[in-house]
């Protein structure tokens, strides 16, 4: 068995009707990639309107398609799917599995993806322009007054959220199904956990975000009133329906990339994970309280107090947790023979952020302050330091850890670090700024701002394009060491790393563990 | 556990299938119609319940004198003349209380409004009773035509003590093109 190994097909074709999980990984992670530059784009021309006070380049109309198509594609398109092809690289490699339980299926939702974004993408040239409500979409302003091309936005994101829920399907089946004897629950490694929790996370409320955009969909061409108050229904349903689906939504962003770093801190501090059965409850807690914060982020919408107070305790809540989380990954580091390669800054680096991040959304929690932040740039810093900082630093920090085993290929690690260190400064530039302006009363996605606000302003919007172009520099660290990187074939790149992953040749071949590993 | 197959990848992923499903059909019959029923339980946005109001015998609490006050909001591009004919009134809980609002359609073309009420404090909705009122229906408007609109409340005499000023709030909102829709449909 084993002996009559066949490689990839040839030509467009492999691509097209694979079913390997490797290669279905690899789509993902380049698409997203793709997705990132696009909503990257999009940011620089936010941040070049915003560099000085006034109307500098761009009309508000197209200011406010630019925000929301910047935060749906970071999201949807950026985000999710590049940690799903994290999934499919890393989850069966992990668990001894030959691939993911159902290959066929993984290669529809991987499939369905590009169309839904391209049908977004275009509404950028349809009449009446692309949707420009934010990426909330809050009725009314996302039926009443919204775009024709509202429509296709509704189809896009029934298209997207069909193919997360197909791959999260995939993932549960596979962990649940396919994990190689002796690998039990709570021997897998913590980034299988976190992705099994993110993908229940997923089934759970992508169908709920499906429902508030079929309901859109009917108020707007269909005659019904769930959000129109003038037919008896209310606009405020679709935040409660929106955020239900909203809140796990961010866990989902986050669940991975905690697993990620915790694969990482151990590897370079030379130590097992502290506390790995408490990593795994903070998470399954994380999970289970995400379904009942949701009205924190609608805490001036006219709640009784009692609901304020509810969802401001259940949101404090949540710093336990994640502070076990945190408090953990610490301890792992403590006198650890560490040592710093470029993913052991951008875990250190998220570590830190992520930190900052969380402490600004505790401010947040507390209802009566909400009051004076909401819907201000202080919630722009919090969320871009938990987004960026969080998931994108620790998908950096995936990327260069694992490139090895995927490509058996070095990158050039002084440029890795420069990446690290550029990306830090221009990531804090950026955003740091913004919770001062938040503080004292600049809105956000609105084109134009207060004098008072020019010079924050523009240190933001230099940051931004600082950090903007450190992701050339990232792009072109990996083709060049897809193409021509130093060659390894150490099956465990890294000293400190553990795990099934590093048993297998590197490069990682096309087909691995077609024998289940024995686990100890 | 229930096993939907005998190959377990298929029996997990038909369950995932149905829980999706599920969620999918959560928001349509439980997030939907319980959030209309937490708002009339808790008066959320000072909706009054469409229940019938059977007023209690008890005799008018002349000790007691309540404010309502009465305001009226044009939504965004209606162009009707909408207001309340006084804007406050003193009542006993308990009296029976008529006043009326005046409309106006100033196009030279007919139209169809719905007047959407809204109280507050909150916590009065509950105390808050009409008997009669224009926003229980839709009211049509000739062009140029004027119309006034009854209403007919009474406080309840449970009224917590500490609220001594109520304010009843009308949006009206053009609903023409709702109704033509729906009886080009007929």
């Amino acid at each position: 068995m084993g002996d009559h190994h066949h490689g990839p097909a040839q030509g467009l074709s492999r691509w097209l009707f694979t079913t390997n999980h490797k290669d279905i990984g690899t789509m993902y992670l380049w698409f997203s990639f793709a997705m990132f530059i696009l909503g990257g784009a999009f940011a620089m021309i936010i941040r070049a309107e915003l560099f000085q006070p006034g109307m500098q380049l761009v009309e508000p109309a197209f200011f406010n398609q630019m925000t929301t198509l910047h935060g749906l594609i970071m999201v949807f398109g950026a985000i999710m799917p590049s940690f799903v092809g994290l999934a499919n690289w890393m989850i069966p490699m992990m668990i001894g599995a030959p691939d993911m339980a159902l290959p066929r299926m993984n290669n529809w939702s991987f499939w369905i993806l590009p169309p839904a974004f391209l049908i977004l993408a275009s509404t950028l040239f349809m009449e009446g322009g692309a949707p420009a409500f934010g990426w909330t979409f809050y009725a009314p302003l996302s039926t009443t007054y919204a775009p024709p091309s509202v429509t296709y936005f509704i189809f896009s994101i029934h298209v997207l959220g069909l193919s997360s829920i197909m791959g999260s399907i995939n993932i549960i089946a596979t962990v649940m199904n396919m994990r190689a004897p002796g690998m039990t629950y709570m021997k897998m490694p913590l980034f299988v956990w976190t992705w099994l929790i993110t993908a229940f996370l997923l089934v759970a409320v992508m169908p709920v975000l499906a429902g508030a955009v079929t309901m859109m969909l009917m108020d707007i061409h269909f005659g019904t009133s769930f959000f129109s108050a003038a037919g008896g229904g209310d606009p405020v349903l679709f935040q409660h329906v929106f955020w239900f689906f909203g809140h796990p939504e961010v866990y989902i962003i986050i669940l991975p990339a905690f697993g990620v770093v915790s694969q990482i801190i151990p590897a370079f501090s030379r130590k097992p994970l502290f506390g790995y059965a408490s990593m795994v409850y903070a998470t399954a807690a994380i999970a289970f309280l995400s379904f009942i914060v949701w009205a924190h982020h609608m805490y001036t919408v006219g709640m009784p107090i009692a609901g304020e107070l509810f969802f401001m305790y259940a949101t404090m809540l949540i710093a336990v947790p994640t502070g076990v989380k945190v408090f953990n990954w610490i301890t792992t580091m403590w006198r650890g023979s560490m040592s710093f390669e470029t993913p052991m800054l951008f875990s250190i680096g998220f570590l830190v952020l992520f930190t900052i991040g969380g402490f600004t959304g505790l401010m947040l929690s507390i209802a009566p302050a909400d009051f004076q932040y909401h819907d201000s740039y202080f919630v722009v810093a919090h969320f871009h330091y938990v987004m960026v900082a969080g998931a994108v630093f620790s998908m950096t920090a995936a990327v260069y850890y694992w490139l090895p085993k995927w490509c058996g290929r070095m990158y050039n690690e002084t440029m890795g670090k420069t990446h690290f260190w550029i990306s830090f400064i221009g990531f804090n530039v950026t955003f740091f700024p913004q919770h001062f302006v938040g503080l004292a009363g600049m809105p956000r996605r609105i084109p134009d701002y207060a004098l008072q606000f020019a010079d924050f302003n523009m240190m933001s919007s230099i940051g931004a394009f600082i950090y903007g172009a450190s992701q050339i520099m990232f792009l072109y660290n990996v083709v060049a060491t897809i193409v021509a990187g130093k060659p390894t074939s150490d099956e465990k790149v890294w000293d400190g790393a553990e795990g099934l992953e590093w048993t297998v040749a590197t490069p990682a071949p096309y087909h691995t563990f077609e024998t289940p590993p024995a686990v100890r | 556990m229930i096993r939907v197959s005998k190959n377990p990848t298929v029996d997990t992923a038909a369950k995932l299938v149905a829980v999706a499903i599920g969620m999918f059909a959560f928001v349509f019959v439980v997030m939907v119609p319980l959030y209309d029923v937490l708002c009339d339980a808790l008066g959320i946005n000072g909706k009054t319940d469409g229940s019938q109001y059977t007023s209690v015998p008890v005799a008018i609490d002349d000790s007691r004198t309540v404010t309502v006050q009465f305001v009226a909001t044009n939504n965004e591009g209606m162009p009707w003349e909408f207001g309340p004919s006084v804007t406050a009134m003193k009542v006993h809980p308990g009296a029976v209380n008529d006043t009326v609002f005046f409309a106006r359609n100033p196009l030279s073309k007919d139209m169809v409004a719905q007047a959407i009420p809204s109280i507050s404090p909150a916590r009065a909705v509950k105390y808050f009773h009409k008997t009669e009122c224009f926003c229980f229906n839709q009211q049509p408007l000739e062009a140029n035509a004027k119309a006034e609109m009854p209403l007919q409340f009474i406080i309840d005499q449970d009224l917590p003590k500490d609220i001594q000023t109520i304010t009843l709030s009308y949006t009206i909102f053009d609903v023409t093109d709702a109704v033509s829709g729906s009886l080009a449909a007929r």
